[in-house]
């Protein structure tokens, strides 16, 4: 038997109640689960990055070019899980051909890459060119004339081309905080705007989606951070660290509060779907959403945090706990993904039943090729790292 | 406030009814409207359907089916739609238990505000001049957007031709000036079609005789597929 239908087959008979009989199938799977995750990593990381040089936060400095290149790593991956995704991948372009305005995902590509192009590649390029230069003249076979083509010709390193770079960086930052809040923001309100969902549709998904983003962002930096130092042996920088873990540590009380009036008013409110989404809440969901998500993800990282705020344990036993509760908050988040992305579509519109999702190993929505879009990124950004290493910068204004 | 700004730039003044009235002025506008206690629950319009239009044979893919709302005496409500009605129905509680029953042919609603006319990134689904709702085929890239946005489950993924399917209301059909085969099938003239533009339309008869409901009103698509004596717990 074909083994679509056979998964679907087995599907039918795990249906609790009435759904609708095209519900069986579930729509959106683990690659759309992938495409706000990593497009909420890209924006996080970001910010974070943000921080340091619009807001002059200098602890975060170690930690300024790390986050942009993760950022890029993860943006380069993030239109992937999409593209495999379509029915028909090869008619992917059309959106950017002919996009139909009035639909919210058509406007994705431009944000994309907007975010990409005008963002981040520029706010890399600015940040490099005086260490492409330089490099382009120490290095040797490839790896100079990479170098070369990457300065795209412009040489001039004297005092007053860096300060150019220096204010041309800053001003596209500046330009990128809203860019970012826009890309996530955005991937938020094709969920949110879909009122035919009431799990989706809600005003706060734009808001509960940015803020999300920026806490798994921050913690994806952060670990990075860490995993970096530990493999280069060299020490960390606590302050930095410390610093990291403050700002994760107020972004998640403000994750945890958007999200929490959001369930807060929806469960007040009590409208028509209120019956099923509780049934979705205390059942299909329980394990990903009450465990995963917010005992994992946020309960533990906000009281492991919440406690170092007010006691410093020694330097080892911090980076420890800064490493866990950042894997913590990586893998709640991801549920929290889940939870949206599955979750809307466990339900049937009819309110009246449920169907089941199981992931498959194989194939092209299975968990193997899950994870390579999952660890791709990392392999991406290894290899900026070895191209373009943050410690062999020479040192910069901001 | 921006957008209250926008709204009420856009609008003329005291012209909400704009809101609900989308007909245009010249030409066939196509609606839909069923008769639920006309309906036996035989399961043929789904079953034409399938027939008439390809549609794979599997009981995961339908353009239209049939539902059996059942509610007790208890005020429990049980709905089945096995195989979409295809097969027919067998009612399985004792009938000592029911308090009312009755079959509710469901399909595309044809709506004139679409939410999965909004949503589709290409705009490989969209309204015909005559208010049909149709997906071009060529043009879908399946990234199945319409199906998360359409509210009544009408559309799915076709598995091997890849892009999204639904009710085209035979619009092959309609453009011969044949009715959809759903139509011409029921067994007890049920369901009808026409134009909601033509007052004197079998369809226009029906809207303005019958207590005639649309399907979640509440969320403003515009449907188009009108149902006499649509019970409340009808979803």
């Amino acid at each position: 038997m074909n083994p679509q239908y056979d998964q679907l087959y087995q599907a039918l008979t795990k249906v609790v109640g009435y759904i609708y009989p095209n519900e069986i199938e579930l729509n959106w799977s683990i690659l759309i689960v992938l495409y706000p995750y990593i497009t909420g990593l890209v924006a996080g990381a970001f910010i974070l990055a943000s921080l340091e040089r619009v807001f002059n936060v200098n602890a975060l400095k170690p930690t300024y070019v790390i986050a942009l290149l993760t950022s890029f790593a993860f943006l380069l991956v993030a239109t992937m899980p999409l593209i495999f995704h379509l029915g028909q991948p090869f008619r992917a372009w059309e959106i950017m051909i002919t996009p139909h305005l009035t639909s919210a995902m058509a406007i994705f590509g431009f944000v994309y890459i907007w975010y990409l192009m005008v963002v981040l590649v520029l706010e890399i390029w600015f940040d490099y060119r005086r260490d492409l230069v330089i490099w382009s003249n120490e290095s040797k076979g490839v790896k100079k004339w990479l170098y070369k083509i990457l300065t795209l010709g412009v040489y001039d390193i004297s005092p007053e081309a860096v300060k150019w770079d220096e204010k041309l960086g800053y001003i596209v930052t500046v330009i990128g905080i809203p860019s970012a809040f826009l890309l996530h923001g955005y991937v938020g309100f094709i969920f949110g705007s879909i009122k035919a969902n009431p799990w989706w549709s809600t005003v706060m998904m734009p808001i509960i989606f940015l803020f999300s983003a920026m806490v798994s962002g921050i913690a994806l930096v952060m670990v990075i951070y860490i995993v970096i130092n530990y493999i280069r042996k060299q020490k960390i920088d606590m302050l930095c660290l410390d610093t990291i873990a403050k700002y994760l540590f107020y972004i998640i009380i403000i994750d945890f509060t958007m999200e929490s009036l959001d369930q807060i008013h929806r469960f007040y409110e009590a409208g028509e779907s209120f019956e099923i989404i509780s049934l979705l809440m205390s059942g299909k969901l329980f394990f990903t959403l009450l465990i995963m998500q917010i005992f994992i993800g946020m309960l533990i990282p906000l009281l492991a945090l919440g406690f170092l705020q007010f006691y410093k344990p020694n330097e080892k036993l911090r980076r420890m706990i800064y490493l866990v509760t950042g894997i913590l908050v990586l893998i709640g988040i991801f549920f929290m993904r889940w939870n949206v992305v599955i979750g809307g579509q466990l339900f049937s519109k009819s309110f009246l039943g449920f169907t089941s999702f199981k992931l498959s190993l194989i194939g092209t929505e299975g968990f193997l090729m899950a994870s390579i879009w999952l660890v791709v990124p990392f392999l991406i950004l290894a290899a900026l790292l070895w191209l373009f290493p943050p410690w062999k910068k020479s040192p910069s204004e901001h | 406030m921006a957008g209250t700004l926008a709204v009420s730039a856009v609008l003329p003044s005291f012209n909400a009814v704009l809101f609900a009235a989308t007909k245009p002025k010249k030409g066939p506008w196509y609606g839909i409207a069923i008769d639920i206690e006309k309906c036996i629950g035989c399961g043929s319009c789904a079953k034409t359907c399938k027939i008439e239009n390809d549609v794979p044979p599997e009981p995961f893919f339908f353009r239209s089916w049939v539902e059996q709302y059942t509610i007790k005496k208890d005020g429990s409500i049980n709905v089945v739609s096995p195989n979409g009605g295809i097969d027919g129905f067998t009612q399985k509680i004792p009938d000592n238990e029911i308090e009312k029953t009755f079959f509710v042919p469901k399909m595309c609603n044809h709506c004139s505000k679409s939410p999965c006319v909004q949503v589709c990134p290409v705009g490989a689904t969209f309204e015909s001049p005559e208010g049909v709702v149709l997906v071009d085929e060529k043009y879908c890239i399946g990234c199945r957007y319409c199906i998360q946005a359409c509210p009544y489950g009408c559309r799915y993924m076709h598995p091997t031709k890849k892009v999204v399917d639904k009710c085209t209301l035979c619009y092959h059909r309609l453009k011969k000036g044949l009715n959809p085969a759903c139509m011409d099938n029921c067994p007890t003239k049920a369901r009808i079609s026409g134009d909601l533009n033509d007052p004197d339309s079998e369809i226009s008869e029906f809207i303005r005789k019958k207590n005639v409901y649309v399907l979640k009103p509440h969320l403003n698509t515009g449907s188009k597929l009108y149902y006499n004596a649509l019970n409340q717990e009808v979803r």
